[in-house]
């Protein structure tokens, strides 16, 4: 049954295991999460498109893979990692192993390694190019460093244009409604309004939510223009999270959002969020490993509350550079772990956008409190009143 | 928000003894709470009645009183200290169950005190059960169906609607003390009555049972700006039905999706916020039906728990020390993590590794008792294991338990039908076997659906013990040629040496040389609360078989001291107070300490309390591995009680070097033939006795020495399987039954010294000079296990002259035996004679108990003489007599064991002990009994039924009863006896002779104590046990021994002349 696999890193750093999943060679970013929960969100999260993911968590495959957990078609990613999987999966939901859907997927998954040590090294050296290999016909490692070697990176590719849709889509899907027992959900506010939602690699569960706001939802190709967006007649726009490096998206990207953020309310989820800044002059930056995880604290400046949150970016904006570009936004959000931006809110204007993921999915769902502050901004300036993204950040956020 | 300046003094309530459902998780939380708060710069003021904690130790509070957790003590010490607030939430139950007692008795008003940690609103609202759920339902999250009954008709009501089975539970009692889970009809009303009893409130809960749900607990912590972190999840392996402190439990939660476990999540978000505790932590239990997910609340703790300490050592987020400074009005994010040290404490903790908890019992000392799990604990302790995958973490724990097991051995059941019925008896009941029995069933072929379909545990956890199976049957296949290329495999999944060995046929030590050999050798990894996202600054750590060593030893001069392991009847919390008693000396004396244990409870396995902490398994292995690792100067092994001592041997054979008396001391001590030599040796003499190695010698001995004998196993601790022996017959039955002597088990056996005074010493020697820390004369007499009676130091009616003797004594045995350390020695005193008893050369359970009442630290003094400080450079070269008495009385888990007689003998049953300290021994004594439960009367009517022979000795203390205003009622021939003296005794009849009988008088509510002695006939004691035993229900004090009912009859005079008062240990020994 078991078949050795292995991970080569750029940097000559080798790591043996067992292979599961599909039997092939792939390359991607190494990056891991630390989610103890929602592996099977994470590998069909698109953001994670050309990278390697591995789970920190050493017990992987427990509850086995759904199809109504699916965070979008199918997973991105290049490889996954993981330090022990076992294939009898227990949980009421499970329709499938998860070694039988990474096979069915085409996802290499590897095994049986020190998945901390690897961590560490991450944690401790940045992000690594790597090669990873569960065909038993490829585990030369020397062949397979070259291959790390040789990937092409997250940096300065347009990977959320790849992973986007072709076509324009509606969407109508609500939260999960539960089992008994559960929290009891929120009435779904009325009326209904339009929303387009650019999709650079969205994940459902955004969606999701965005129906549970009142939203009627119109999902568009990454490189939709401004004026084919507007055809929709939305009363607002959402920037999705996706993959990759923000400032490789292409320009037609940043003037379709410029020119949009101009007329209409607008909010931003993860890339979403820097393409936003972006577009209004600012800056990103490359982390050193980034944030991938569900317990990270993000802080709201204003109320000084922290929402355990999830997150999973590489890049973060650069708060100077949106001050520079003369632009009036304030940082409305920091992760505590290391005071980068995680929130911005225009004060002229109604946009505003986070970093981290108040979808969740996987994570806690105590930033939830974001797609409540769009609805506000959007309901308030279909109402027409001049409301801003910082007058909606003041809000409400139990 | 920083810290509240409008507080000065902060008055914390300790947990008092150790009890079932209450042990030293709360000396963990609350040392960690008063040294939290002192360096923020509170005054903080301590009331805990238990001397075995290093919170009560003088440099943990300002103020430290060793005093009664009652309305009236605490009152006292307020009227003194005047606190500004009460932190109630470090405490358990019984400081939770104490503040509210303080606020109805309006106190708290009076003083103008302030609750901290949990309002006195949501402690109501999270206990009473009816609040709680109401509560559930404001919020729409769903509780089992169940009503709250006040009487055995309500209970009787409610049940038409709920159901059978049905689980009864009473409300504001701890681990779940008087619950029981009902399976049939008939049993239903003898379970509420003894529910309602147990109760404070004399109400409990009838509930529909959700027997069969997978179980879960959420520690949850909230602060004043209403931020809220999920500190840890934990699976329950055994599913609902079994109190958690009863299962094996798993952290992380291992069976739940992210959506489930998020709206677990928002659930337990939500109740906190409902319930309304608005800083500190919180323990919130839920059940998930496994066939649709839904869910339910059990119930939550507003407080820290014994989850919760589990949970920080799992996690190495210290809840409690974090809660204490929320309580003062920290936020999440104004905290560090201690870890990271860069990162805030607003953040929830991920972990790289799996956590196993293992529950620790102790049935083989209550005879007759259903060792069914329920859900009223019954545990006494637990062993803790971390490893990277479920299974190494889960056979970690099984050999961190010292129950003999090495890993999933085969239990002892015949093959066939015949077994398998056995096995499935385990299987379908929850029982201490159930692991063991569900491998062997795996084994013998049973499938997994229908393992899972008859015990309801989850296929995860099933498949996990399958894979296990699977592996020994593999590995037991390999040639021995090919035994090289399995180890890493076989250690990777958590086979210890010794298991190898028995699937192998080899000695342990061949398979450690085996694995030497081919470099199979376990790295350790870091628990950093981050799985690895920031640098960890804590050195806490853990072993497994992957690439990588986070260990990274210094070149410091450096100690190891080996813990005790779980918690069991006989090893507790004393002895790893004496452990970190150790860490803290050497720390100061510039050693590097590192410390062993896997005991999650403890101070000791606090990240704080070592230099370095190695969480792992106390076994040859696991130890040696940590030594070649760390290669420390000295390894002490004389302070964890008999686990540590059990691997001295072993460890000096295998080049270790032990610190302090060498291990060969022990043995003198404990071999019976060197024993009696080293006695000739100095001139001491000890009761006559002799080894027996079979039943024959036995017999012989006996005959030879006269009955009655004391029969033991050698090297126990804790008086396992002791008994005193009447005449032959009995010593046959003990000696096939009990014990099984053979050549390399033998067996003990002493002229037992009836009526004897027995007399603790413990003692400190350097080489050169012995120091006597403290004479402890026991107020039972001998035949009662030392760690079962009382004692009071100094001696309290000990003539001058013995105790000139037992000083000679105690030095000429530590000099002889060249006790470098503690040692401790027990004496019989019969006839103004001495005798010697037992010499253990290590730390006893007497430690902590000698150090408070005398004011010395005999644990710290004696680890600087073990590494080389004279007794006279430590300025401690005389004994010190103080000028208080001090008395220790021993606490009784009887109330936890339906069935289970409370007469005392050799084989000990306390779980915990309490300190009364009084410049009168009477009043000392008297609070010592408040402290253990034992509230004495001030009038009333005493029930006095004694053996023919008591009754004489007894005379005075009765006749003084009776002119104190007392009533007296006695069974006829005790009564007969009484009347013939003059003293005016009612007749009661015994049980089954009359009506109303004794145990109708002490159900009716008529007798105020009990004085109740009982011959040695089997007999007699089966007749009497129904009046200890409802005397015990009614909680109506009561004693079973001359010596105890006449101490109590002193203290009840010393309480009618004045009433007590309370003292702060730092002015005792000012």
């Amino acid at each position: 049954m078991s078949s050795p696999a292995l991970l080569a890193l750029a940097d000559g750093t080798v790591f043996r295991g067992i292979g599961f999943g599909a039997r092939t060679v792939d390359v991607g970013e190494v990056c891991f999460n630390t989610s103890m929960t929602g592996y099977q969100e994470i590998l069909t999260d698109p953001s994670y498109a050309g990278q390697l993911v591995t789970m920190t968590y050493t017990q992987i495959g427990n509850v086995g893979v759904n199809s109504a957990d699916e965070e979008s078609s199918r997973p991105f990613l290049s490889g996954f990692i993981v330090r022990e999987h076992l294939d009898v999966p227990s949980n009421w939901r499970a329709q499938e192993s998860l070694g039988a859907y990474l096979e069915r997927h085409g996802v290499p998954g590897l095994a049986e390694i020190d998945t901390r040590a690897l961590v560490r090294r991450i944690r401790d050296e940045g992000f690594q190019l790597g090669a990873i290999s569960t065909d038993p016909a490829q585990q030369d490692a020397a062949a397979l460093v070259e291959r790390a070697r040789r990937a092409p990176g997250l940096d300065g590719r347009d990977l959320a244009s790849e992973v986007s849709c072709s076509e324009p889509y509606s969407w109508s899907e609500g939260r999960w409604p539960g089992v008994a027992g559960q929290c009891p959900r929120p009435q779904v506010p009325t009326p209904q309004l339009r929303l387009v939602a650019y999709d650079f690699g969205i994940k459902r569960n955004i969606l999701r939510r965005l129906v549970e706001h009142g939203f009627e939802v119109t999902v568009v190709p990454a490189r939709t223009p401004a004026a084919e967006a507007l055809a929709f007649e939305p009363h607002g726009i959402f920037l999705s999270n996706g993959p990759g490096d923000p400032a490789g998206v292409a320009p037609s990207i940043f003037e379709a959002v410029r020119e949009l953020a101009e007329r209409l309310p607008v909010f931003g989820i993860c890339l979403g969020h820097q393409i936003l800044a972006l577009s209004l002059g600012g800056r990103t930056r490359k982390l050193k490993f980034g944030h991938h995880g569900g317990n990270q604290p993000g802080q709201d400046r204003k109320t000084g509350k922290v929402a355990i949150c999830a997150e999973n970016h590489g890049y973060a904006v650069d708060a100077e550079s949106l001050e520079a570009a003369g632009e009036p936004v304030d940082v409305t959000h920091v992760n505590l772990n290391d005071n980068t931006v995680e929130g911005l809110a225009h004060r002229l204007r109604p946009l505003f956008s986070v970093q981290y993921h108040p979808e969740a999915s996987p994570g806690p769902h105590d930033a939830a409190y974001f797609f409540r502050r769009f609805r506000t901004l959007v309901e308030r300036h279909h109402a027409g009143e001049a409301v801003t993204g910082v007058d909606v950040a003041a809000g409400e956020v139990a | 928000m920083p810290r509240r300046d409008d507080i000065q003094t902060i008055l914390v309530i300790g947990s008092g003894p150790i009890v079932i459902g209450q042990a030293c998780e709360f000396d963990y939380s609350g040392t960690q709470g008063c040294k939290a708060l002192r360096e923020e710069g509170y005054r903080v003021v301590l009331v805990n009645s238990n001397p075995a904690t290093i919170m009560t130790d003088p440099e943990t509070a300002d103020r430290t009183y060793i005093e009664p957790i009652t309305v009236d003590a605490i009152a006292k010490v307020i009227e003194i200290e005047k606190p500004d607030v009460i932190l109630p939430t470090l405490g358990g139950q019984t400081a939770l169950n104490a503040a509210v007692a303080l606020a109805e008795a309006g106190l708290l008003e009076k003083h103008g005190i302030e609750l901290i940690g949990a309002q006195l609103e949501s402690i109501h609202k999270a206990e009473d059960r009816e609040l709680f759920r109401a509560a559930m339902e404001r919020i729409g999250l769903q509780m089992p169906d169940s009503g709250s009954a006040r009487s055995l008709e309500d209970a009787r009501r409610i049940v038409q609607r709920t159901g059978i089975p049905a689980i009864i539970r009473p409300s504001f009692t701890l681990g779940g003390t008087g619950g029981s889970v009902c399976f049939r009809e008939e049993d239903f009303d003898g379970l509420v009555e003894w529910a309602l009893s147990q109760s404070p409130q004399h109400t409990c809960l009838i509930e529909q049972s959700a027997l069969g749900w997978k179980e879960y607990e959420l520690e949850v912590m909230r602060d004043a700006a209403d931020n809220v972190v999920v500190i840890c999840s934990i699976e329950n392996f055994d599913p609902m039905g079994v109190h958690t402190g009863d299962s094996i439990t798993v952290a992380p939660a291992q069976t739940l999706t992210d959506r489930e476990y998020q709206e677990m999540r928002d659930a337990a978000v939500a109740i906190i916020r409902e319930i309304g505790v608005d800083t500190g932590g919180s323990n919130i239990q839920f059940a998930v039906n496994p066939k649709d997910g839904s869910l339910i609340v059990i119930e939550m703790n507003p407080r820290v728990s014994r989850s919760s300490a589990l949970a920080s050592k799992a996690t190495g987020f210290p809840i409690a020390k974090i809660a204490a400074k929320l309580a003062v009005g920290y936020t999440l994010d104004e905290i560090r993590n201690d870890i990271t040290r860069e990162t805030p404490a607003s953040f929830e903790p991920s972990i790289d590794y799996v956590v196993t908890k293992m529950p620790r019992f102790t049935f083989e000392k209550f005879a007759g008792v259903d060792d069914l799990l329920t859900t009223q604990m019954k545990s006494v302790g637990e062993a803790m294991a971390i490893g990277r995958t479920f299974k190494e973490s889960l056979q970690k724990a099984l050999r961190s338990l010292e129950i003999g097991h090495a890993g999933l051995e085969p239990p002892d059941v015949p093959e066939g039908a015949e077994g398998l019925a056995l096995l499935w008896k385990s299987i379908d009941e929850p029982r201490p076997g159930r692991l063991w029995a569900i491998a062997e069933a795996m084994r013998r072929g049973v499938s997994l659906e229908e393992i899972q379909r008859r015990s309801w545990i989850d296929p995860w956890f099933l498949r996990n013990l399958e894979q296990i199976v699977e592996f020994e049957a593999e590995l037991s296949a390999v040639p021995e040629e090919y035994r090289l290329d399995h180890l890493l495999p076989a250690k990777r999944a958590g086979f210890s040496d010794r298991r190898l060995g028995q699937l192998w046929g080899m000695a342990e030590d061949a398979v450690r040389a085996l694995r030497h050999r081919a470099g199979v050798r376990p790295v350790y990894k870091r628990v950093d609360t981050c799985a690895a996202e920031f640098e960890a600054h804590t050195p806490y750590l853990y072993s497994t078989y992957e690439q990588e060593c986070e260990a990274r030893p210094t070149d410091r001069r450096k100690v190891m001291i080996l813990g005790g392991g779980p918690n069991r009847i006989g090893q507790g919390i004393e002895f790893d107070y004496c452990c970190v008693h150790a860490a803290f000396a050497l720390a100061d004396a510039g050693f590097e300490t590192l410390m062993v244990n896997c005991n999650p409870e403890t101070v000791s396995t606090d990240y704080d309390t070592s230099d370095r902490l190695y969480f792992e398994p106390l076994t040859l292995e696991d130890v040696l591995e940590i030594v070649e690792k760390e290669k420390p100067e000295g390894i002490i092994v004389q302070f964890g009680g008999q686990t540590p001592l059990g691997l001295a041997v072993a460890l000096e054979r295998a080049g270790a070097p032990i610190l302090g008396t060498p291990p060969d001391a022990i043995d003198r001590a404990e071999d019976r033939e060197r024993f009696d030599d080293l006695l000739e040796t100095i001139g001491l003499r000890r009761p006559p006795g002799d080894v027996a190695r079979s039943t024959e010698e036995a017999a012989a001995i006996a005959e030879r020495i006269g009955y009655p004998v004391l029969v033991r196993p050698s090297y126990v601790l804790g008086g396992r399987a002791m008994e005193i022996v009447y005449d032959a017959e009995a010593l046959k039955h003990y000696m096939r039954v009990a014990v099984q002597a053979s050549p390399e088990h033998p067996v003990l056996v002493d002229r037992f010294l009836a009526d004897a005074i027995e007399v603790d010493v413990d003692a400190i020697a350097d080489g050169e000079r012995v120091v006597i820390g403290g004479i402890m004369e026991h107020i039972e007499q001998a035949g009662v296990h030392s760690g079962d009676s009382a004692c009071s130091l100094p001696p309290y009616s000990l003539p001058q002259s013995v105790v000139e003797e037992i000083l000679t004594s105690t030095r000429k045995l530590a000099i002889e035996l060249g006790v470098l350390g503690l040692m401790n020695v027990q004496y019989a005193v019969k006839d103004g004679e001495l005798y010697v008893i037992e010499v253990n050369p290590r730390a006893s359970r007497t430690v902590p108990f000698v150090s408070k009442a005398i004011g010395r630290p005999l644990a710290k003094l004696a680890s600087l003489v073990m590494v080389g400080k004279s007794l006279e450079e430590l300025g401690f070269t005389q004994e010190i007599v103080p000028a208080h008495y001090s008395v220790k009385e021993a606490v009784f888990p009887f109330v936890k064991f339906p069935g289970a007689d409370t007469l005392l003998g050799p084989e000990m049953k306390s779980t915990g002990e309490v300190m009364g300290i009084d410049s009168d021994f009477g009043r000392a004594y008297a609070k010592a009994q408040i402290e253990a439960g034992n509230s004495l009367p001030s009038e009333g009517t005493v029930l006095v039924s004694v053996r023919a022979e008591d009754r004489a000795q007894l005379i005075d203390s009765i006749r003084e009863l009776a002119e104190r205003g007392f009533q007296l009622l006695a069974t006829p021939g005790t009564a007969a006896e009484f009347q013939e003296r003059g003293i005016p005794t009612e007749v009661v009849p015994k049980v089954g002779q009359g009506h109303p009988d004794t145990v109708e008088r002490i159900e009716a509510g008529d007798v105020a104590l009990v004085i109740n002695t009982v011959s040695e006939d089997p007999v007699a004691v089966r007749d009497s046990a129904s009046i200890r035993r409802s005397a015990l229900l009614r909680s109506v004090p009561y004693f079973t021994t001359v010596a105890g009912a006449r101490a109590a009859v002193g203290a009840i005079r010393a309480l009618q002349l004045q009433s007590i008062g309370v003292r702060a240990l730092q002015d005792i020994h000012a």
